[in-house]
């Protein structure tokens, strides 16, 4: 369970759209295609802190750091935790300088 | 899950000591029209029920003349939830089909509304209704000033109750209510002093119920509108000059929105900015999705998104209400514009 929100490793997340197909009237991507476009998209956003997230067997990803370390991440609520405490700075998506490097890098 | 029909919907009635909550919710405790209701309240002897009684059923559970089930909670309110409803199983209680719970004064709504969508047992039997907020007219700006639970309380609430606005003029009724749509654009206020306290304009009609969602989210579309106008153009309005600044803003989009994109964006947000970010309500636009789609967070917990049959109107842009603390508007905005862009490459490819 992860211990900031009680979610079960199981239990759907709001961000999954696979898993809440009927919210979307049914214009979701199967669920193994959304959990690959939000990896691309999410090591867009971790290129800035030199990290790399990885599906893992379609249920829970890994996040690797530039040294090699890496931790199981069930969803992505816990991901942002787990990056603030390893890159040992703010993961805010607000900051000015992550902000500008994804509008000039995208 | 189970079909949302079936989920019996709880409300959430907050409000600051002496706010007018007990005296709320002594009148709807009386109302006859509240028979198919539970009602879990702090304490029997602050409402004063034993003019109302039928029967009592244990030490914390009292039957009223309405059918109303009355209930204490002991000490944990999960723990009250599983014991009523499963009184309600075994025929020990009439079997009500909504749930109204009073929160102590100081209480934060979050916690409760995270319980409903994540606790195993609850979410089975129990869904969100809505979160009432009583106000003080007559205190009411001293509690907001000093408080910034009561800002909290005010800005998480679906529905707005001014009370004791026949114990103050009707300048301090007005600026109290302007200070309120300040703070919560979209949630109705009626005045309990002069208004019919109505059960099931109150309690009812929630985000959740899919005969009244659509409803729901196009009167505080509509609010939302008329408030952002006279507030002048989509500036914000700060509440109050204290450290403390609670802003109420919408965002409108023309441009589809990426859902797992969004998902990245609000997820990192609250992580940063959590416990400032104080509501979230959007209709939105999603990239493939025929229909809109709604989704609505209390400080961290964002429930599962919610479908809509059809658009409130023409207007098919997404519009997401944020009430924040301490937060700047264009700062959110530029970045859930960066963060929506990021999947750009990937879909045209695809």
């Amino acid at each position: 369970m992860c211990g900031l929100c009680g979610v079960l490793g199981t239990e759907d997340h709001w961000t999954d759209a696979a898993d809440n197909a009927a919210a979307f009237g049914g214009g979701v991507r199967p669920r193994r295609q959304e959990r690959l476009y939000r990896v691309a998209l999410v090591n867009k956003v971790l290129a800035h802190y030199g990290f790399k997230l990885s599906d893992w067997q379609g249920s829970s990803y890994v996040l690797t750091t530039r040294t090699g370390r890496s931790e199981m991440i069930d969803h992505l609520a816990a991901l942002w935790p787990a990056v603030e405490r390893l890159a040992a700075r703010p993961c805010d998506p607000l900051d000015g300088a992550l902000v500008a490097a994804l509008v000039r890098d995208h | 899950m189970t079909a949302n029909e079936t989920l019996i919907p709880v409300n959430v009635i907050t409000g600051f000591l002496g706010s007018g909550k007990t005296t709320l919710l002594q009148r709807l405790l009386a109302s006859p029209r509240l028979a198919n209701t539970a009602v879990l309240i702090n304490e029997f002897g602050e409402v004063g029920l034993d003019h109302l009684l039928l029967k009592r059923v244990d030490t914390e559970t009292v039957v009223l003349q309405s059918g109303c089930v009355c209930c204490t909670i002991r000490s944990d309110l999960t723990e009250a939830m599983r014991d009523l409803f499963g009184k309600r199983e075994r025929g020990e209680i009439p079997p009500f089909d909504r749930l109204a719970i009073e929160t102590t004064g100081l209480a934060d709504p979050a916690p409760i509304v995270f319980t409903l969508m994540a606790e195993p047992v609850i979410r089975h039997h129990f869904r969100l209704g809505n979160i009432i907020a009583t106000v003080d007219a007559v205190n009411g700006a001293l509690h907001l000033a000093d408080n910034p639970e009561t800002e909290k309380q005010v800005a998480v609430a679906d529905r707005l109750v001014l009370t004791k606005t026949d114990m103050c003029s009707v300048e301090q009724a007005r600026l109290m209510k302007d200070t309120l749509r300040r703070l919560n654009p979209s949630a109705p206020i009626c005045e309990s002093a002069v208004d019919d306290i109505d059960p099931d304009a109150l309690l009812a009609n929630d985000l959740y119920d899919p005969t009244t969602k659509s409803d729901e989210v196009r009167r505080w579309l509509r609010d939302e509108a008329r408030n952002g106008a006279a507030r002048g153009d989509g500036h914000a309005l700060d509440v109050n000059r204290h450290d403390r600044k609670i802003r109420a803003f919408c965002l409108t989009y023309d441009q589809p929105l990426d859902w797992t994109a969004f998902g990245i964006w609000l997820t990192m947000l609250l992580h940063a900015h959590g416990e400032k970010v104080l509501r979230v309500k959007g209709l939105l636009n999603v990239i493939d999705a025929p229909t809109p789609v709604v989704i609505h967070g209390v400080q961290h917990v964002i429930h599962s998104p919610v479908h809509l049959e059809r658009w409130p109107d023409g207007d098919h842009r997404s519009r997401i209400v944020f009430i924040v603390r301490d937060l700047e508007q264009a700062d959110i905005e530029r970045s859930l514009a960066a963060f929506n862009r990021l999947g750009d490459v990937e879909r045209r490819v695809a």
